[in-house]
């Protein structure tokens, strides 16, 4: 969230789109709820089907799965055409006036610079054009005709509401019924905000979704005011943090990056990875790349960390081309990984093509398993049609405490790191993530040091120096993150006393300001909000420096004026900003830099060459489609899709076999699969069921109760159909479609057990991240016989 | 458990008795609501399930000393915290159980190449038997050179993947020691 839960009840329009808050973070979702009996803010919810959000919102869009973009792309050009973006906003915080190079094009849904060799972009000719002094050339009138805002104008112009309506299946007044609402807060006094999830996520297009999202927040002056902002809801306790902290392929914690294998040296990475000043007036916050690094190279390795050898560079394995969750089950399937570890993880249901990953896990020699409960990864061996005998993989489960047998701190989707207390024992068998991952370790370094091995100085030098070596406190590592001056031995209070020398640690510097000579600012508990807008600055911690809102220079105007005096995020008083913590420097005046100051830009992207698949967002059909690309025919999915080996004879096109589009989500009463083990909410949602609506059971003989099949070209599941409602037809390029829902919930170990939704879904991924396409495919489906007994 | 139970039924019926004669009922339907958790030890945690960051308080029976084992009898939401003041949603309310759960496991179990069942083993025999194998893979598919030439210290044979469960200490260790001891197949739940 660049924003936080509660600062969602300063809102005056909320979004709710790739999300369904009322069922999936119910407690979170009241303050939308708030907003709207507070201060008669307008809710409008846009999904494939009528959701719980949906009953309490003003205005419900339903769209085809896989169509976000065409609505998104809808928005921007309602908003251009009709001068609804707030000018100075736009002008002053976004690149809307930086001048594009002439070579750069889009033509037949490509941007210049595409190789169909290798399926990727060349990206130079998506370059800002420079002048003379070596900064980008900008036209503050905007009228340019390669400057963003005009080439943003153009690019949107083929999505009119007959083109949205035609592609995502909803009427052209539904979709401006919705527009108008999402589009009417581009003024100082009006402030609105978007909450999604996965359903933007889990998308071939999912990164260029939530691109389009900030470019509508952008272009309505939304980012970095209370009540705006674009809010990721995670959906597991401590995805924000374990994200943070980098258990993540291709970063180190604080999105530091996994060094390139051609960056043969500390200098050679710290020089491609320190971004330059695109222009003379930005703070380039990542210009301080070098002491993050360097920090965090001592927080590892300690004394063996010089300036001689390097802070130790070299003993960081580099990167891969690919190290993400597909890539892995990909080389699994391949024969090329012998182990796997998963902890606090259930990968087996947790997908994609279920039987995909079947074959990947049988082909492991070993899988270590690491939970409080028995997990169907662990017994994928007996899975269902699976021959124990026939797998060779040795596996060991191992029992692991709870979150209640332990303290430790929990970062929201809000950025609050929490800390908890721990409250009782675990049971004498059980044992610490924390013990088992330190025993793993020395157990490892002992044999290596008996026996010899590959490249043992890493291990041999990694630190760690905790008071009982087998069993580090989660203080002394909370400590460890926030990061030390090294010559007084003094808890740093902020990244800002960071030094590339070698004379500071921090193992994330995200987390400095965390825990401080003050203590643990996280375990902070005083509940007052002097800022009455729902900040809370002394409860817990939020990153970074305690800051609430991200990017909240923004906020206010040229001259350090709030947008709203209501609803400041801060403001200049003449000596300092006040408010909630500068995202800025505390007496920098307003005009000095850009409000973005973590961009070479100074100001916020509206068009971008950080993505690999367009510097603006494209309508790209899902892998699995039931139309073509109404938008350009020859390209209709995603091109630089990576296909791993085999998947492209996995993936239908649209026929008879398989017409109906698909999306699957959660229930409230369940959280994944962990839930299947809880008495209370197994009785609340006993049974997988399938979502069918009314018209398609109709058609296909399916009662409400009886027992329907769905399956997809990768597998199937069984379950009960309830007919429904919530799911209209609707009308995709003249044709009916219709949409089934699938709830993801089951599996074969638990006390409710049911088929995977996960046997249906594609093993494929977003261009960008590769977080599979869960959200949208296509499936069959028809009655299943009842046999008589 | 019993005792609490017990308790409550007995101001139960007293309750019963004055209302017969006419006294007000709300002391007495005070006093058996107090009982459950009256001497119980108050903790603040966070709910576990969705990021929302719910605070909680869990109500403890047992101090945990030499003959007790401490016993979660209660959980309701922590109407301190500004996030959630007080409110849970249905996993949130329920997660005494998940917590005090007869299906936890608790001890390790090891699984035989082709075998049909699993069986126990002991702490050693586990740590022993992962380091051993973690070693070896390591040794097998560490790549010191790539096929440009550069160096890339790293092992290719083993991925670890898991968790965004864990709390953030236990996250960042994670990292730290998978990349020390070169892995570079690494992922969690934010990925899917």
């Amino acid at each position: 969230m660049t924003n936080h839960w509660k600062d969602i009840k300063n809102a005056d329009v909320v979004l709710v789109m790739g999300a369904n808050p009322a069922e999936n973070h119910p407690c979170g979702f009241k303050w939308a709820v708030e907003a709207r009996d507070r201060r008669g803010a307008k809710l409008v919810t846009v999904d494939p089907r009528f959701t719980r959000s949906s009953a309490v919102a003003d205005k419900h869009l339903q769209i085809r799965p896989g169509s976000d973009i065409a609505i998104l792309g809808g928005f921007i050009r309602h908003i251009m055409e009709n001068g609804l973006f707030h000018n100075d906003y736009v002008r002053l915080h976004t690149n809307a006036s930086f001048i594009v190079s002439e070579s750069f094009a889009f033509q037949d849904g490509l941007f210049s610079g595409f190789d169909q060799a290798s399926g990727e972009y060349d990206k130079p000719s998506w370059s800002y054009e420079r002048g003379p002094d070596g900064y980008v050339r900008r036209d503050p009138t905007l009228t340019h005709p390669r400057c963003v805002f005009q080439l943003l104008r153009m690019h949107y112009d083929r999505y009119t509401p007959s083109m949205v309506a035609r592609i995502a299946g909803c009427s052209e007044e539904e979709f401006l019924g919705a527009a108008e609402i999402v589009c009417s807060t581009g003024t100082a006094n009006r402030v609105g905000t978007i909450m999604y999830a996965v359903g933007w996520t889990m998308h071939t297009v999912g990164s260029q979704i939530i691109r389009s999202a900030a470019i509508v927040q952008l272009l309505l002056g939304n980012i970095g005011r209370p009540g705006g902002g674009i809010n990721a809801l995670r959906g597991h306790a401590n995805v924000q943090g374990a994200t943070d902290h980098a258990i993540v392929a291709g970063i180190l914690p604080g999105y530091l990056k996994v060094p390139r294998p051609h960056q043969t040296s500390l200098n050679a990475h710290l020089r491609e990875s320190t971004p330059r000043p695109l222009v003379p007036d930005t703070m380039n916050y990542w210009g301080n790349y070098p002491k993050f690094f360097v920090s965090q190279l001592k927080s590892w390795f300690g004394d063996h960390a010089t300036a001689d050898n390097g802070f130790a560079y070299h003993y960081l394995g580099k990167a891969a081309d690919d190290a993400t969750w597909l890539s892995i089950w990909d080389r699994a399937r391949r024969g090329e990984l012998e182990g796997l570890v998963a902890l606090g993880f259930n990968p087996l249901l947790a997908g994609p093509d279920v039987n995909r990953l079947l074959e990947g896990m049988s082909n492991l020699k070993w899988k270590v398993v690491i939970d409080p409960f028995m997990l169907d990864t662990a017994e994928f061996w007996r899975a269902p049609g699976v021959s124990p005998e026939e797998i060779e993989t040795e596996v060991l489960s191992l029992p692991a405490t709870h979150w209640i047998e332990r303290d430790g701190s929990f970062t929201n989707s809000g950025r609050w790191a929490q800390w908890k207390e721990m409250v009782i024992d675990p049971p004498p068998s059980v044992r610490s993530d924390t013990w088992i991952l330190s025993e793993l370790f020395w157990r490892v370094k002992e044999l290596y040091e008996r026996e010899g091995g590959a490249y043992h100085e890493p291990i041999k030098h990694l630190s760690w120096s905790y008071l009982n070596p087998r069993m580090p406190t989660l203080e002394e590592l909370a400590k460890e993150i926030n990061g030390y001056n090294l010559r007084t031995g003094e808890l740093l209070s902020s990244f800002g006393e960071l030094e590339p020398d070698g004379s500071t640690s921090s193992g994330n510097w995200l987390y400095s300001g965390s825990f401080t000579e003050a203590g643990n600012q996280m375990a902070r508990r005083i509940a007052g909000d002097p800022t009455g807008l729902g900040m809370h600055h002394d409860w817990a911690w939020s990153w970074p420096l305690n800051r609430r809102v991200l990017y909240n220079r923004a906020s206010a105007d040229a001259v350090g004026r709030p947008w709203d005096r209501e609803r400041a995020g801060i403001q200049w008083n003449g000596r300092e900003w006040i408010g909630d913590v500068p995202d800025y420097g505390k007496t920098t005046p307003p005009g000095r830099v850009g409000a973005f100051i973590m961009t070479e830009e100074g100001v916020a992207r509206l068009f971008t060459t950080h993505l690999i698949d367009g510097p603006v967002p494209e309508h790209y059909e899902p892998a699995e489609s039931p139309v073509p690309n109404v938008l350009h025919q020859t390209v209709s999915v995603n091109p630089t899709i990576r296909w791993y080996d085999g998947v492209r004879e996995t993936l239908a096109t649209a026929d008879e076999e398989f017409p109906y589009p698909c999306t699957v989500y959660r229930v409230v009463e369940h959280e994944h699969f962990v839930t299947a083990n809880v008495p209370y909410l197994v009785e609340l949602m006993p049974e997988f069921f399938v979502e069918v609506p009314e018209g398609l059971a109709r058609e296909k003989g399916i009662e409400n109760g009886s027992r329907v099949r769905v399956w997809s070209k990768r597998g199937e599941v069984q379950g009960k159909a309830i007919v429904t409602r919530r799911i209209k037809p609707l009308t995709v390029n003249g044709n009916v479609a219709w949409t089934v829902g699938i709830p993801v919930h089951w599996g074969f170990v638990g006390i409710t057990k049911g088929s995977m939704a996960n046997n249906l879904t594609p093993f494929v991924g977003d261009a960008n991240t590769r977080c599979p396409e869960f959200k949208a495919f296509l499936v069959n489906i028809a009655p299943v016989e009842e046999v008589r007994s | 458990m019993d005792f609490s139970r017990r308790s409550f039924l007995k101001s139960s019926a007293a309750g019963a008795g004055f209302s017969a004669l006419g006294f007000d009922l709300a002391p007495a339907y005070a006093a058996s609501r107090e009982l459950k958790i009256s001497n119980a030890r108050e903790y603040r945690t966070i709910c576990p399930y969705c990021a929302v960051g719910c605070g909680t308080i869990a109500y403890v029976h047992g101090s945990g000393g030499l003959n007790t084992t401490k016993t979660v009898i209660h959980v309701e939401g922590d109407p301190d915290s500004p996030i959630n003041g007080g409110t849970l949603c249905p996993k949130g309310a329920a997660q005494m159980q998940l917590a005090m759960n007869p299906r936890l496991q608790e001890t390790p179990l090891f699984r035989r190449a082709g075998a049909a069942d699993w069986e126990e083993v002991d702490w050693e025999f586990a740590m022993d038997w992962f380091a051993r194998r973690f070693k070896e893979s390591r040794d097998r598919t560490f790549v010191q050179r790539d096929e440009a030439g550069h160096t890339v210290n790293r092992c290719e044979g083993i991925a670890w993947v898991g968790s965004a469960t864990v709390c953030n200490e236990d996250a960042y260790l994670i990292t730290k020691t998978m990349r020390g001891l070169g892995l570079i197949y690494i992922d969690h739940q934010a990925r899917i």
